[in-house]
């Protein structure tokens, strides 16, 4: 027997509000996700709940038939979000499933999930970058976000408030507008408790975009339980960078906040990172480690590749403007399947600016609201991925049954042109 | 048989009651990616319990890894009937907790999950028969008593 409210509601502080949702005077839907949000609370350390003021759900993502039952029955008894509420990718593109070859049973499902949530009044950004679109939240917000990246961004790059919530438990943070006063909505578990220290770092390195994921990965292995502060960073990397950095470190570990001194908001100084404190350990990171962490992220030895992808987190608009110039003019290799993942807002932006035609004359497929580890995309008996970023030549393996090769945008278009790895190591090379 | 039951108390995480034959790893598990909700299989191949079937079991394991995403796998699997007979860890994991408790939520089908001490934990050993009551008991019979009874 599930426990009653009464019992539930003695384990928590709970406002007048709060208990009016737990007794279901606010609607079933309520109910439902106040009675989820009160049993989990006291598991994070909380004995009360904050409000927040939006949220970001990544249950949106077709994974089978309970989640597409938990949100219909959610909108069915009049769920609403209580706060602004971005949708994380979902599993098909909306507009172009057809000619990507998806299944019409399971293209049904995933429209019917994704719809679900916008019927409880959640924003179609499908973008598993909401931080890089209107639902990016402001420094010091209480928010309830999932989806591991966005997350991570939330925390160290804006300063927002969240902890990695997990499927289902986003919704009902955003349907009671509340979540569990724990962990990274409060001040002392937000400081860094150890060092990691870049040293004798070339400068041409830290200029590359293929920096940043590596330092990511090795940041996400290295973290452990701990929250890093990084120091050593010159200047302050644009958003794209550190998208790819906060991406990489919460694949490799379950990173959902780290400090970089001078660019974290809550982090000035090393100090001021660590509040004061004396770091539990101090790791120095030097080229040898990086290339290492580098040469992880790639596990395929062959010269042939059958997929080339670029877009996770989702491609900004600079980004998809750069790889577009790096393609104007050339076309991939018959055979080379290539992908350029980003939300309908920048797919639109770049159809607008002439960028799409120029992707598509390349051969690349720029697909919206989707990826290629959420949706059936790849074509089957693809073996090797080549790709920028350190999230699919991660997950790549696993999800998608390919071997990754990590490279740089640049290579990444030269090998897709070439039908072959091309890799020019630069300041990597040993 | 009774004198070597041997019986622990842990804290319950998500009460109900279970029984089955153990399957035990010190190895963190990510349910998403690690297993397949429609056949109850591990899938993680670089985990030590790969290949196995953990439905019906009493899955013993330190605690989760990796993705929030594993929550909604593990509901895939309780609304499957694909899922362990209930779990036991040895840290408070929120994410398989948030599993088990949507599970009893949407369909009244309550995975007990239960944390225990860690030299409790390691007391059990694979196909010990497991029995998890509704508060927080675990009573532990070992497989070979159960061959010699």
């Amino acid at each position: 027997m599930p426990p009653l409210a009464t019992d539930l509601a003695a384990t928590l502080f709970l406002d007048n509000d709060e208990r009016a949702m737990l007794a279901g005077e606010r609607g079933e839907a309520a109910r439902l996700a106040m009675r989820i949000l009160v049993r989990l609370a006291p598991l994070y350390g909380a004995d009360r709940l904050l409000p927040i003021t939006r949220a970001h759900i990544d249950g949106c993502i077709y994974e089978g038939d309970a989640g597409l039952e938990f949100a219909e029955r959610l909108a069915e008894h009049g769920g609403r979000v209580r706060v602004p509420t971005s949708l994380n990718v979902v599993s098909l593109d909306h507009r172009h499933w057809r000619q990507l070859g998806i299944a019409p049973d399971y293209a049904a499902k995933a429209r019917r999930l994704g719809a679900a949530y916008v019927a409880m009044g959640a924003t179609p950004t499908f973008t598993c970058a909401p931080y890089q679109t209107a639902a990016a939240p402001a420094f010091g917000e209480q928010i309830a976000w999932a989806e591991s990246n966005a997350v991570a961004f939330a925390n160290s790059v804006i300063g927002a408030r969240t902890n990695r919530y997990g499927d289902y438990l986003d919704i009902s943070c955003a349907l009671t507008g509340r979540v569990p006063a724990a962990g990274l909505h409060l001040d002392e578990p937000r400081l860094a408790t150890s060092v990691l220290r870049l040293v004798d770092l070339p400068p041409e390195l830290l200029a590359r975009d293929d920096f940043y994921p590596v330092l990511g990965y090795l940041i996400g292995e290295l973290a452990s339980e701990d929250i890093p502060v990084v120091s050593g960073l010159a200047a302050a990397p644009t958003d794209d960078r550190l998208k790819a950095l906060a991406a990489a470190a919460a694949t490799s570990g379950s990173v959902a906040m780290f400090h970089l001194v001078g660019i974290t908001p809550e982090a000035p100084s090393l100090v001021d990172a660590l509040g004061g404190r004396a770091p539990r350990r101090e790791i120095r990171i030097d080229l040898p480690m990086l290339r290492r962490a580098r040469a992880a992220l790639t596990t395929s030895g062959d010269a042939e590749i059958d997929l080339v992808a670029f877009g996770s987190p989702h491609c900004s608009l600079a980004e998809g403007r750069a790889i577009a110039r790096l393609v104007s003019g050339q076309k991939a290799a018959p055979g080379v399947q290539v992908f350029l993942t980003t939300s309908r807002a920048v797919r639109d932006l770049l159809e607008r600016g002439g960028d799409l035609a120029t992707l598509t004359a390349f051969g690349a497929s720029v697909t919206a609201d989707t990826c290629i580890v959420v949706a059936p995309l790849v074509r089957p008996g693809a073996r090797v991925l080549m790709t920028n970023s350190a999230k699919y030549a991660h997950y790549g393996p696993g999800l998608l049954g390919v071997r990754s090769v990590f490279a740089s945008t640049e290579d990444c278009v030269a090998s897709a042109v070439a039908g072959r790895v091309t890799i020019e190591d630069g300041p990597w090379a040993n | 048989m009774g004198e070597l039951t041997r019986q622990f108390t842990g804290r319950v995480v998500v009460p109900g009651t279970g029984h089955g034959p153990a399957l035990v790893t010190t190895e963190p598990l990510s349910f998403w990616g690690g297993l397949d909700p429609a056949t109850g299989e591990i899938i993680d191949r670089r985990h030590p319990l790969s290949d196995r079937i953990l439905t019906g079991r009493v899955l013993v394991l330190p605690r989760g890894r990796g993705s929030c995403s594993a929550s909604g796998v593990l509901l895939e699997a309780i609304r499957n009937r694909t899922a362990p007979a209930a779990i036991l860890t040895t840290s408070v994991d929120p994410i398989i907790a948030l599993g088990a408790v949507l599970g009893d939520e949407l369909y009244g089908l309550p995975l007990p999950v239960v944390y225990l001490l860690t030299a409790d934990a390691a007391v059990i050993r694979d196909g010990d028969l497991v029995d998890v009551d509704g508060v927080g008991t675990v009573k532990v019979v070992p497989s070979s008593s159960r061959r010699d009874g």
